[in-house]
């Protein structure tokens, strides 16, 4: 399931949503992001996020059922704040269920790693000295690119 | 009438995240409208870098799309993840 929304994300609460309905899973392994408190240029104030309907939510759902054919999960679960937030706020919450945890660990961290290269959002920080449009770490990028190596197999 | 959207570092060039706008027929392919665009806008080439997509209803394009039967042209710098 995904949901992008400019609602705040409850991640306890979503977390126990999750496991009741992943009842026959023997793992489940779950990642918060939350906004930083600062950045390179200070301490953040705000971070304003953007989609593209339905772009984002397609790219979103091709990375899950990629994840899918890659491993045997019950379930997966992708929220992702919009709009304006602040540190400390739940920016995206990922939850991933299997029989084992490998499969829920790896999932998970597939999942995260194209939410934060290639997904379809942009993204400013507001900072004491003005806002700034960020664009992908070259670690992201680094870290996406360890799932491209193993497609070649 | 046609929507045009101008996403993340754009919007700061444009001074708007969308408009509705009726393009001139001369206008006749994506990479045409962002000549325009640049010109209008007096974006000195923002909306030319290379790095900037287009996307016309939803679909990512090329610059020898045509946009007069396009309902919504996206102006897309990269994606900034999330």
């Amino acid at each position: 399931m995904l949901r992008i929304s400019a609602e705040p994300i409850d991640a306890g609460r979503e977390l126990k949503q999750f496991e009741s309905r992943a009842t026959s899973a023997g793992g489940i392994v779950t990642f918060s992001g939350q906004v930083r408190p600062h950045a390179k240029q200070g301490p953040v104030d705000t971070l304003f996020l953007q989609a593209y309907a339905p772009m984002t939510e397609t790219g979103i759902e091709s990375a899950m059922a990629e994840a899918r054919t890659r491993w045997d999960l019950e379930s997966i679960l992708v929220l992702h704040r919009i709009g304006e937030m602040h540190p400390g706020d739940t920016i995206v919450f990922v939850a991933t269920a299997a029989r084992h945890r490998r499969a829920a660990f790896e999932a998970a961290d597939f999942l995260m790693d194209y939410l934060k290269t290639e997904a379809v959002f942009w993204k400013k920080e507001e900072t004491a000295t003005g806002a700034h449009w960020i664009e992908p770490r070259d670690d992201d990028y680094a870290d996406a690119a360890r799932w491209t190596k193993k497609e070649t197999v | 009438m046609q929507k045009i959207l101008y996403f993340g570092r754009l919007s700061d060039v444009t001074g708007t995240s969308e408009e509705m706008l009726n393009i001139p027929p001369e206008i006749e392919t994506a990479g045409a409208l962002r000549e325009w665009l640049d010109l209008r806008f007096d974006a000195s080439g923002a909306l030319l870098d290379p790095t900037v997509r287009i996307a016309i209803n939803s679909e990512i394009t090329f610059d020898t799309a045509p946009v007069s039967n396009a309902a919504e042209i996206a102006f897309m710098p990269p994606v900034g993840g999330g």
